[in-house]
């Protein structure tokens, strides 16, 4: 009883289909090396976009990283994902689709906010876990971005210490000062700030209040500026909390 | 299907040297024969793509945890295809799913194909009426007659994924079969028949 001869054997065996071509798309991570704004970083994409960016001194130890957190063959592709080398240089992940898959909601929250956070921008920890929707979980908010899959296309350097000074980073807290130097942060006002008290400041001219690091803060000009400890005095001073930095 | 006859023993070379590059290899060798199984035993385009990257990845997990030695006494094939099973039967049990009922559809490879237009539309004809058909078998003869002619496995292998003796499996096989050509015939006197053969209640 061969197949030659027998038409349900041959209707059988004709049943067999090649695999789609994206399949293996669906199972391997794709690696690429690409500068950086501090040097060249490595990225692992999925079909679903960028899922993993780290510094490492090889492929190899990327390679490591990647297959330790995620458990997917990695691959090299073939050229970095679209759009990618602009966002790195622009500092806005723009149209750099990110897969976000494995995250907790909470991670995934403390991630979203981070990311709506503008270049030259900082806020404390403080407000990521408020915008999170846990005002009270700073330390877990901060483990969250520690754990970033994708830093620099979320910007989760931009999450400093209410004093202004930087704080822990997945690349070194110098390596996060240089960035937000880079991207023109004021850093140095917000900590000069700080030294005195002040944690907020408004302006009499538009009845705002701000982080001192928001662009509506950093137009207020001397004669109208207002400075405060707390949002607490700021409201007792009449100001409302600014549409743009959300400090309240 | 198994295109390369030198396949299992180059490929566990080669994942023992680099797993990433070796599972490239893997992946390339025996995609077509987890697709077609799959595709077969799950009855849904879209189902079986998921399957088939679920069985990788789970294979792709457990070979990083195996030492070289391990890697290179598998034997590739029916190991891949006991995962496949595995994931199958776990995706069912997890979507409840009723794949009997999901055999009709649509079979977009054929398409792909560089066969005639006529030959292609009788050889599309045969094989959703096979399907349909194949969804009509118990699991363990579907899992049987699919691996033995569809994905073209010695017995020895069948019963190695069924993870039953060779004896046992040749009979799933045949029993599969028979089942097969029965509903075949009662086709051929039209759906009517065949509908009241398979009915819960026939009056």
């Amino acid at each position: 009883m061969t197949t030659d001869h027998d038409p349900l054997l041959a209707g059988l065996a004709a049943m067999a289909v090649p695999a789609p071509g994206h399949l293996l798309d669906a199972v391997a991570a794709r690696w690429a090396r690409v500068p950086g704004p501090a040097g060249d970083v490595f990225v692992a994409t999925t079909d679903l976009g960028v899922a993993y960016l780290r510094t490492a001194g090889s492929a190899e130890e990327f390679g490591g990283l990647f297959r330790a957190r995620f458990g997917r063959p990695l691959l090299p592709a073939r050229r970095p994902p679209a759009g990618l080398l602009t966002a790195l240089r622009t500092g806005r992940a723009g149209r750099v689709r990110l897969d976000l898959r494995g995250l907790t909601p909470f991670a995934a929250s403390v991630l979203a906010a981070a990311g709506t956070i503008p270049r030259g921008e900082t806020r404390p920890y403080g407000w990521i876990a408020r915008q999170a929707g846990r005002p009270r979980a700073v330390r877990a908010a901060a483990s969250a971005l520690a754990a970033n899959p994708v830093p620099l296309l979320i910007p989760c350097h931009r999450i400093i210490q209410a004093d202004g000074v930087p704080g822990d980073y997945v690349f070194g807290t110098s390596r996060k000062e240089a960035l937000l130097r880079l991207e023109g942060a004021n850093l140095d006002e917000v900590r000069g700030l700080a030294v005195t008290g002040t944690r907020y400041l408004a302006s009499d001219t538009t009845g705002v209040v701000c982080f001192p690091s928001c662009r509506n803060a950093r137009r207020i000009t001397p004669a109208h500026r207002h400075g405060f400890a707390s949002l607490t005095a700021a409201g007792r001073a009449g100001f409302r909390p600014c549409l743009h930095c959300q400090p309240a | 299907m198994d295109q390369t006859a030198n396949a299992p023993d180059r490929i566990a070379a080669e994942l023992a040297a680099d797993l990433d590059a070796g599972f490239a290899a893997l992946f390339a060798a025996y995609q077509n024969v987890l697709f077609s199984t799959a595709l077969r035993i799950c009855g849904r385009w879209a189902d079986a793509e998921d399957l088939t990257a679920a069985a990788f990845l789970r294979a792709f997990r457990a070979l990083s945890g195996y030492d070289r030695e391990r890697i290179a006494s598998l034997r590739i094939r029916p190991w891949l295809l006991t995962i496949l099973l595995n994931a199958s039967r776990n995706q069912v049990r997890t979507a409840a799913r009723r794949p009997r009922e999901m055999l009709d559809a649509e079979l977009p490879e054929l398409e792909a194909r560089g066969a005639s237009a006529e030959a292609q539309a009788e050889r599309h004809e045969t094989s959703r009426e096979l399907a349909a058909l194949l969804g009509r078998l118990p699991d363990r003869q579907r899992a049987a007659v699919v691996l033995r002619y569809v994905a073209d496995l010695p017995i020895a292998e069948v019963a190695s994924v069924l993870g039953c003796p060779p004896g046992t499996a040749k009979s799933h096989v045949s029993r599969g079969l028979r089942r097969l050509r029965e509903l075949q015939s009662d086709r051929v006197f039209g759906d009517d028949r065949v509908l009241q053969t398979e009915g819960e209640n026939p009056r």
